[in-house]
């Protein structure tokens, strides 16, 4: 590569406040949420207009230089992490919303709108966005779509891909595609529904039709403490069996209901072994009908306490705990890695058990925070990554875990996506021929690699990676970590 | 006893051209020189657990066989499959994208495939998603499957997310002068926040419309919100019991149509049915989940297709097509391409 004409280009396109080269004003981009990696990128751009990104992507095939699209940084995976030597195009100032249609309930974009921005401008015609990841308050809505991103509420409503009906796209040569319509429905294969959960490997997203959809009349939300993990998931089990579909299920085991409690005072009982959140909504007569029957079940999985919301107060409390569990954990560890696997619901007992004599046997602290509807695990791994190993223990455990869920029947990752941190278990989920067809298609669609280089695809398979061994990207000095 | 996956694969390889058959209740691109695999071998569940919310059975089991299985454990296929009083299949089902007038509440086959395994160009056999309903590990060949027509693989099986079946059902019907009065009515049951089940839209003789809305869920809360319903419209029948339940079977199977007429589906927004309604106005129509599918029957497809390009609208034959079904104006995409160029290098599958 030619960096000085590369360099000299991206001068051409962008005004030198927008365009970062300075050590410094790099720095804060060599990271995002999976902090234990960090790369220094050639620069970054910080596009305004569609066109803009178009120009750095164009700049970045001509002169062959890979590129990662990143928003707020908020990636559990290392999903915009950049690549030594390459562009970071930050999309946050692509933070238009460019059409609201209250009537046809639908929204068009731009990639940096964050997720709860949707929803805020929703809300006046009483529609929301319902995709909820926690990190919804900064998380952009490029991200989402880039990782198929979930949240509380995927059992009943699905994740991102479920509500995007269209895409503007730019491919890595350059090219502009639009995928989808703004329709609900469609007469043609569903592209868009491809390029949502590609992780940056397809191109960019620089439009995004979302679909919305009304805001439930009324909600009805309870806790339930358990003294035993097991006794949580049955009553899980319970719930489904009794025909209801609740709009979430969510348990939390001890340690974190600690940490929320020291964090946000959400008023979780300390003494419970594992608290259920159980929150119905929709109609107010159907969910009255359905609480009724909801509350049989609960009581009849003997829990110590039940606890319920009597208002929108006590019922954002509730959530803030839920919510605030991964940072909250940062109180009982200076560090911790959070997986996403999933297993099948029946299984959860199983996996949770597991987890724990894993636990026991590294001796390493995991708490537990989960999707119990769809069967999501978020083991949180802690560890002091100021002494030595103890990272490396810590991945080991985290290795064991997605073993556990790939051998349960379930996947590597929910709702995180694969990014940097779960590339090398993607063999381990799919086959040789699975693996091939995926590079093959992302070949054809980037044969130059320059769209998010070195993801969700084990070392090895990528020309700039060839190394073998743990952590390749270590040995080849393209990143480190604390 | 399992179908033979391999035969299959090499079936692939060993032709020029291929085109997968199913039940041959739904149109699909043709080819004079392509040969036919058929894959009625390749029926039966797979794996079913109720409490996983998840089945997986071959691509080409009825999809009769596979509601009647969900029945037994108050389970349904909330995207509503079309035809299968004929004997539609799976397969053909995602291949086609067919889900009905109950798509509006949960969502399409998109939102409920979760996994599928399928032959590509290449006779190499994929796995796209898994049997979890929650998994973002892997590029989505799922939703790619859904509305491809065969033209990107061979579906060999498909694992859906199953929802609880709602208990009971209602049905409002409305009656309106016009569309236009219709049109004005259908913003407020699409933004209310009541939880409707299907808004189907039907054009009767000499311009009056009818809205009929359905609501399902727990029988106790039925009557309360029907009444909610019929304010929010002002006047309104309701149907219950096997009325209604007939009322949908027919909407469904596509009743109505005359049997040397073509059925059309047009997906839209609501705000493009005036100029749509305008310029097929003597055909028979019905315009489905909440205003965003058209179904329109007509014996001149050829005119048909001229005002669906004119409008810049896709449509496709899904009954009594002569040729391509692929009515309208069909965008294409450097992003679709490649698609096709990875899965089917050779050119293999009709197009």
């Amino acid at each position: 590569m030619n960096q000085s004409a590369f360099l000299a280009a991206l001068r051409a396109i962008f005004p030198p406040d927008r365009l970062l080269m300075a050590p410094a004003a790099l720095a804060a981009y060599e990271s995002d949420a999976l902090t234990a990696f960090q790369a220094r990128p050639v620069a970054v751009v910080i596009p305004e207009t569609q066109s803009e990104v178009i120009a750095a992507v164009q700049a970045c095939h001509r002169f062959g230089v890979p590129f990662v699209a990143r928003g707020s940084g908020t990636s559990l995976s290392g999903g915009s992490l950049p690549v030594k030597e390459g562009l970071v195009i930050a999309l946050n100032r692509l933070n238009r919303i460019l059409r609201l249609d209250p009537q046809q309930r639908i929204a068009v974009v731009e990639p940096g709108v964050v997720n709860l921005d949707i929803t805020k401008a929703a809300a006046p015609y009483g529609l929301l966005y319902a995709p909820d990841p926690s990190s919804q308050p900064i998380c952009t809505i490029g991200g989402n779509v880039a990782f198929n991103s979930g949240g509380a509420h995927c059992l009943k409503y699905g994740m991102t891909s479920n509500h995007v009906l269209g895409l503007k796209v730019v491919l890595p040569d350059g090219e502009v595609a639009e995928l989808g319509g703004e329709s609900l429905d469609s007469v043609d294969a569903d592209y868009a529904g491809l390029f949502v959960g590609s992780e940056g490997l397809f191109g960019i997203v620089l439009e995004i039709t979302v679909r919305l959809l009304p805001k439930p009349e009324t909600y009805r939300t309870l806790l339930a403490a358990y003294r035993s993990l097991e006794a949580a998931g049955d009553a899980v089990s319970s719930v489904i069996a009794s025909g209801l579909l609740p709009g979430a299920l969510e348990i939390m085991d001890n340690l974190s209901i600690q940490a929320a409690e020291a964090a946000v005072k959400p008023g979780y009982p300390l003494d419970a072994a594992a608290l259920l959140i159980v929150e119905l909504e929709g109609e107010r007569s159907q969910v009255e009908a359905e609480w009724e029957r909801l509350k049989a079940v609960i009581d009849a999985s003997q829990p110590y306490l039940i606890k319920v919301a009597r208002n929108d107060d006590e019922r954002m409390k509730i959530w803030k705990g839920r919510k605030s569990a991964f940072s909250a954990v940062g109180r009982l560890s200076p560090d911790y890695i959070v997986q996403d696997g999933v297993v099948p619901r029946r299984r959860l007992g199983e996996a949770l058990a597991e987890i724990e004599k894993l636990s026991a046997k590294w001796g390493i602290r995991v708490a537990n925070v989960f999707h119990a509807g769809d069967g999501n695990l978020h083991p949180l791994i802690m560890f002091d990554g100021r002494e030595p190993g103890a990272l490396h223990r810590a991945e080991e455990l985290a290795s064991e875990i997605i073993d556990l869920c790939i051998r349960l029947g379930g996947s590597i990752t929910g709702e995180h996506g694969v990014g940097m941190e779960k590339r090398q278990y993607m063999p381990r989920q799919f086959a040789p021929a699975d693996m091939d067809a995926m590079w093959a298609l992302r070949k054809v669609i980037d044969p130059d690699e320059l769209a998010n280089r070195g993801k969700v695809f084990p070392a090895g398979e990528a020309p700039a990676l060839r190394q073998v061994g743990p952590h390749p990207l270590e040995q080849a000095g393209v990143i480190s970590r604390e | 006893m399992s179908p033979d996956i391999r035969d299959l694969q090499a079936a692939v390889r060993a032709h020029v051209r291929v085109q997968p058959r199913g039940a041959r209740t739904k149109c699909a691109p043709r080819a004079d020189d392509a040969g036919i695999l058929d894959l009625s071998a390749f029926s039966g569940v797979i794996e079913y657990q109720p409490t996983e919310f998840v089945i997986t059975a071959w691509a080409g089991t009825p999809v009769a066989e596979v509601q009647a299985l969900l029945a037994q454990h108050g389970q349904y296929l909330p995207f509503d499959p079309l035809l299968v009083g004929r004997g539609a299949t799976l397969g053909g089902t995602v291949a086609t994208n067919a889900c009905g007038p109950e798509r509006y509440r949960y969502g399409g086959v998109r939102d409920f495939l979760i996994g599928t395994r399928f032959v590509d160009g290449n006779g190499a056999l994929i796995q796209g998603g898994g049997k979890v309903v929650k998994n973002a590990a892997g590029f989505d060949y799922p939703k790619l499957m859904v509305g491809s027509l065969g033209r990107l693989g061979i579906l060999v099986d498909v694992t859906f997310k199953v929802f609880p079946r709602p208990e009971a059902y209602a049905t409002l019907r409305v009656d309106c002068p016009s569309l236009e009065a219709a049109l004005a009515l259908l913003p407020k049951l699409t933004n209310c926040p009541y939880d409707l089940n299907a808004i189907d839209l039907l054009m009767g003789a000499g311009g009056a419309a009818a809205l009929f809305i359905r609501v399902g869920g727990l029988a106790a809360g039925l009557p309360q919100r029907m009444d909610r319903v019929r304010a929010l419209c002002g006047s309104g029948q309701v149907i219950t019991g096997d009325d209604e339940a007939r009322f949908w079977h027919a909407a469904r199977e596509f009743e109505w149509l005359a049997p040397e007429e073509c059925l059309v589906k047009v997906p839209l927004t609501p705000s493009r049915i005036p100029a749509l309604d305008a310029s097929v106005r003597h055909a028979q129509r019905r315009y489905s989940v909440g205003g965003n599918v058209a179904w329109i029957a007509t014996r001149d497809l050829p005119a048909l297709d001229a005002a669906l390009k004119a409008l810049d609208l896709a449509g496709l034959v899904l009954l009594n097509a002569a040729g391509d079904p692929r009515i309208g104006h069909h965008r294409t995409n450097a992003f679709a391409e490649r698609v096709a160029r990875a899965l089917d290098p050779h050119g293999r599958f009709v197009r």
